[in-house]
């Protein structure tokens, strides 16, 4: 077992803290991601299109 | 393919879909073997285990500088060149320089308390960071707060340019002033005054975080582009519903 000695809170504090915050960013991309793409595909669905797709068709 | 190219949002689009799943992987082995590295570094002859806060510290407050240098490069983009793919690259950087200049100012106060005796002073190094979290707010602010984005955008691009003065305070706080933090040690004129057995778990966690900000700030990329697809299809749509 690996010993952090006497201020093994002030170690373990510091990589929670991060692990959290990483987490986060993380949670807030993927969730971002599919917020995005859920929207698009509700407008897609609706016909809506882009004017650069409209000039492509 | 010419660079251009990678200023076209579709073409963007595709390269980092392709991209993504190979920096994830590479970033996920690198933060195991740097993890492994950390943990098995041994103690500092003066800090003990402590020292194993250094290895999420030092690689946050690297990055979030990088983080505001890349807005100002984005800012010059935006205002000069006026390209949409500059303002998206700064407009996704600012949340995550943000969360590693927070990661920074916080591990550097649990590193601090035991080694200094004191969560916080204000000397220079740690007073230029909090303002360095504090621009990454005002910037957060101008972007999410604009009624028009190409207002907040341009707003947010000259604070990102006026800022960057604040990166060689923080750089060279430490030779300027009398401070508490220690001098530079790693990237130092005569080379690293840090024992290797410490200095290459640094580096490789180092590396780790440069590629997780990478692979975030690409898929925060992508995601401001799909945002402005469905706003621009948002507008296509009320125009034609009160043509």
């Amino acid at each position: 077992m690996m010993s952090l000695g006497p201020h093994a809170d002030f170690i373990v504090a510091a990589y929670a803290v991060t692990v959290f915050v990483v987490a986060a960013l993380v949670a807030w991309v993927v969730l971002d991601y599919s917020a995005q793409r859920r929207v698009l595909g509700d407008l897609e669905d609706r016909g809506v299109t882009r004017r650069s797709q409209r000039k492509a068709g | 393919m010419p660079v251009i190219d990678l200023a076209n949002p579709t073409r963007f689009l595709a390269i980092v879909n392709r991209a993504l799943p190979w920096l994830i992987a590479v970033t996920v082995i690198l933060f195991a073997v740097g993890l492994f590295y950390a943990i098995n570094a041994p103690d500092d002859y003066q800090q003990g285990a402590t020292v194993k806060i250094m290895f999420l510290h030092v690689p946050a407050a690297w990055l979030g500088m990088l983080g505001w240098g890349l807005m100002s490069v984005a800012a010059l983009g935006t205002l000069v060149w006026r390209h949409p793919l500059a303002d998206v690259a700064g407009k996704a950087a600012a949340p995550i320089g943000a969360a590693f200049t927070f990661i920074c100012l916080v591990t550097g106060s649990l590193w601090g308390r035991p080694t200094w005796g004191t969560y916080w002073v204000w000397d220079a190094r740690l007073t230029s960071m909090l303002v360095l979290l504090l621009l990454y707010f005002g910037v957060l602010a101008l972007y999410w707060t604009a009624e028009e984005p190409g207002r907040g955008a341009r707003a947010a691009a000259i604070l990102s340019l006026v800022g960057a003065v604040n990166l060689p305070i923080i750089k060279f706080s430490v030779d300027w002033w009398n401070t508490l933090h220690q001098p530079a040690s790693v990237f130092r004129m005569g080379g690293s005054r840090i024992d290797p057995a410490l200095l290459t778990p640094l580096l490789i966690m180092a590396l780790a975080f440069t590629l997780l900000f990478a692979t975030l700030h690409f898929a925060a990329m992508r995601n401001e582009i799909l945002r402005r697809r469905v706003r621009s299809m948002r507008l296509m749509q009320a125009q034609e519903l009160h043509a």
